[in-house]
């Protein structure tokens, strides 16, 4: 069954409320779309860049009821990560995937989920891993540089944030103002601070899409930190963000069997 | 009746060292590893060859994205203020599009609407625009829609529009016989140029003063939520806008000093309308999309007779998720009301 007359059973049936897939957009690129009768499905498809998972947690969608969603491997892994979390239950979405022949197949559960993303290889894309090789290479001067330059071009529209599926708190730490945590304006500290701020909290959550570096309006290859962190984590505890729908996170979870002794 | 004449592509060069030479900074178009952004240069060969418009819009040029107003320091018993000087260098801005060209008069009907501000009005007496012409557009594109032109001369200076060997330029303000008057000889009688036939083709697509005047009935209707349903609530659109004004105050303090700046912000976040007490007259995404809007095409033409928005497709073309502004102007166009 193709995506459009399963997303037309789903929406007529009323097993969900809405299919999120993408639609042809401005001067024939893909745009996120949101399906929410049978009519509106005829113009979805799977093709598309942007992450989809990042919607599922907004107030607006939930509001909607139960979504399906058109998941590729980064979708699937966002939705487990957010389940992991406690953002999302299992039953308020449906992801929806190609089989190997071409088929739209129903994911109805996270473990579901689990076993499709086994079957697929995460891996960064050779341009951004050219980049990141690049920038392991430098001295710690060098990437410093290379940093400070492209975050003199933030404009901290908070494109990054909004486009990341696991940036979903209702009440992020650059939005504290009483008192302001981290400078409003996109000054040089103001910049650097949202940024290492955002990499650490994504360390051990990012899920790679690169949504946030696809988001950015002035090209900012923004993405690599998150990366970076994230494959530091897998390097050190031998994690990766979405894996599973239970909560095993590097970086706030104690085990007494730690092999550091520091925090014994 | 704008003085019309014709300059030489290699006249170009003598403009440009004429204008660097009287001790002004020239903002244009550059290629920076394929974005286009502006830059200063002081040569026409560091303009970008091929560019439909630059990602960011001139208005960083008059309301950059931040601004200190002013500093203190605190002692016992004693404050001391001084007021910032506004950063305000002769510019030249060349290039840029007649869309935006006539943004800075969207900027000015805030900035000295009932106040006038010192920094915007310092920034802008000191700025020539000489605008360029569209010879092409994009999907993105409707400045006929709302009163604009690929041609037209709404806050030009100078404009230029390309022909097969060098500019028409139209010479419209004082501040642009200034600029011709440093090198009067880079300009050449122009003979009978057709210059609408050089300009790209963009028709209208919708009715702008029908369009303002239905809003008012739609307001409640559920055109705006359903719209947004796909926008993520980011300021893009707004921060690439060469007509969004809306700015934070911020406070950057400690017990001994501080300074007091503005910096950029956006309707379409979450905490722009958020009161102290916790209420939030725009809740949803929708109505911060609905204000976006009616700010551009209900509240502009109502406090000022002109409109929030130049048709530059700037905020379509930064959208992550491509909220097409032109699109959704036409289909508000076509509910019934």
């Amino acid at each position: 069954m193709e995506l459009r007359e399963k997303a037309k059973q789903l929406l007529e049936s009323g097993a969900v409320k809405a299919v999120l897939g993408f639609e042809a957009g401005t001067g024939g690129i893909r745009r996120p779309a949101f399906a929410k009768d049978a009519a509106r499905a005829d113009r979805l498809g799977f093709d598309g860049e942007q992450n989809l998972a990042s919607y599922v947690t907004r107030k607006e969608v939930k509001r909607l009821g139960k979504v399906a969603v058109a998941a590729k491997p980064a979708v699937l892994r966002a939705l487990l990560q957010l389940m992991a979390e406690h953002q999302l239950k299992e039953e308020e979405v449906l992801p929806l995937v190609l089989d190997a022949s071409g088929q739209v197949q129903e994911l109805a559960s996270a473990q579901a989920i689990e076993e499709h993303l086994a079957l697929e290889a995460q891996v960064i894309p050779a341009e951004d891993r050219a980049l990141m090789d690049r920038l392991g290479k430098m001295t710690r001067q060098e990437r410093w540089d290379f940093w400070q330059k492209e975050l003199s071009r933030c404009i901290k529209c908070y494109a990054c944030r909004s486009s990341c599926p696991m940036c979903y708190c209702g009440h992020c730490t650059m939005d504290c103002n009483r008192p302001q945590w981290v400078p409003v304006p996109s000054h040089a500290l103001g910049n650097l601070e949202y940024h290492m701020v955002r990499a650490m909290h994504l360390a051990g959550r990012c899920v790679e899409c690169g949504d946030c570096g696809r988001a950015c309006p002035v090209g900012i290859p923004i993405h690599l930190l998150t990366f970076n962190a994230e494959e530091s984590v897998h390097a050190q505890f031998g994690q990766r963000a979405g894996a599973s729908a239970k909560l095993d996170y590097a970086m706030s979870t104690f085990r007494p069997d730690d092999k550091e002794t520091f925090i014994r | 009746m704008a003085d019309m004449y014709q300059l030489p592509s290699a006249s170009l060069d003598l403009l440009f060292a004429a204008i660097s030479a009287d001790g002004r900074r020239i903002l244009a178009p550059t290629d920076q590893d394929g974005r286009s952004e502006l830059q200063p240069v002081t040569s026409p060969a560091q303009v970008a060859k091929d560019y439909l418009q630059t990602a960011l819009s001139a208005k960083e040029v008059v309301f950059p994205k931040v601004e200190q107003l002013l500093s203190y320091t605190l002692a016992p018993g004693q404050v001391d203020l001084v007021d910032a000087t506004p950063r305000a260098e002769p510019t030249v801005v060349f290039g840029i599009r007649p869309c935006e060209a006539s943004g800075f008069q969207a900027l000015d009907a805030v900035f000295n609407w009932d106040y006038r501000d010192t920094f915007f009005n310092a920034r802008m007496d000191q700025l020539t625009v000489i605008g360029m012409s569209c010879t092409r557009k994009d999907d993105a594109c409707f400045c006929t829609s709302v009163g604009g032109g690929p041609g037209c001369a709404k806050g030009s200076d100078i404009l230029l529009t390309p022909t097969a060997d060098g500019y028409l330029a139209e010479v419209l303000t004082d501040k642009g016989r200034a600029i011709q008057a440093l090198a009067p000889e880079a300009f050449k009688p122009a003979a009978g140029v057709d210059k609408a036939a050089l300009l790209a083709d963009v028709p209208a697509a919708f009715d702008q003063p029908a369009l303002t005047a239905k809003l008012p009935a739609l307001f409640d209707g559920p055109l705006w939520a359903d719209q947004s349903l796909r926008c993520v609530g980011c300021g893009a659109c707004a921060f690439v806008c060469p007509t969004c004004v809306c700015f934070d105050i911020q406070e950057e303090a400690d017990a001994k000093a501080g300074r007091r700046i503005r910096a950029w912000d956006s309707c379409g976040y979450h905490m722009f309308t958020l009161h102290a007490s916790g209420h939030n007259p725009r809740e949803t995404q929708g109505q911060r999309w609905r204000q976006r809007i009616y700010h551009k095409f209900s509240y502009y033409p109502e406090r000022y007779r002109s409109l929030g928005c130049v048709g530059c497709g700037k905020c379509t073309r930064a959208c992550p998720v491509d909220m097409n502004l032109k699109e959704h102007l036409v289909e508000a166009s076509q509910v019934n009301s």
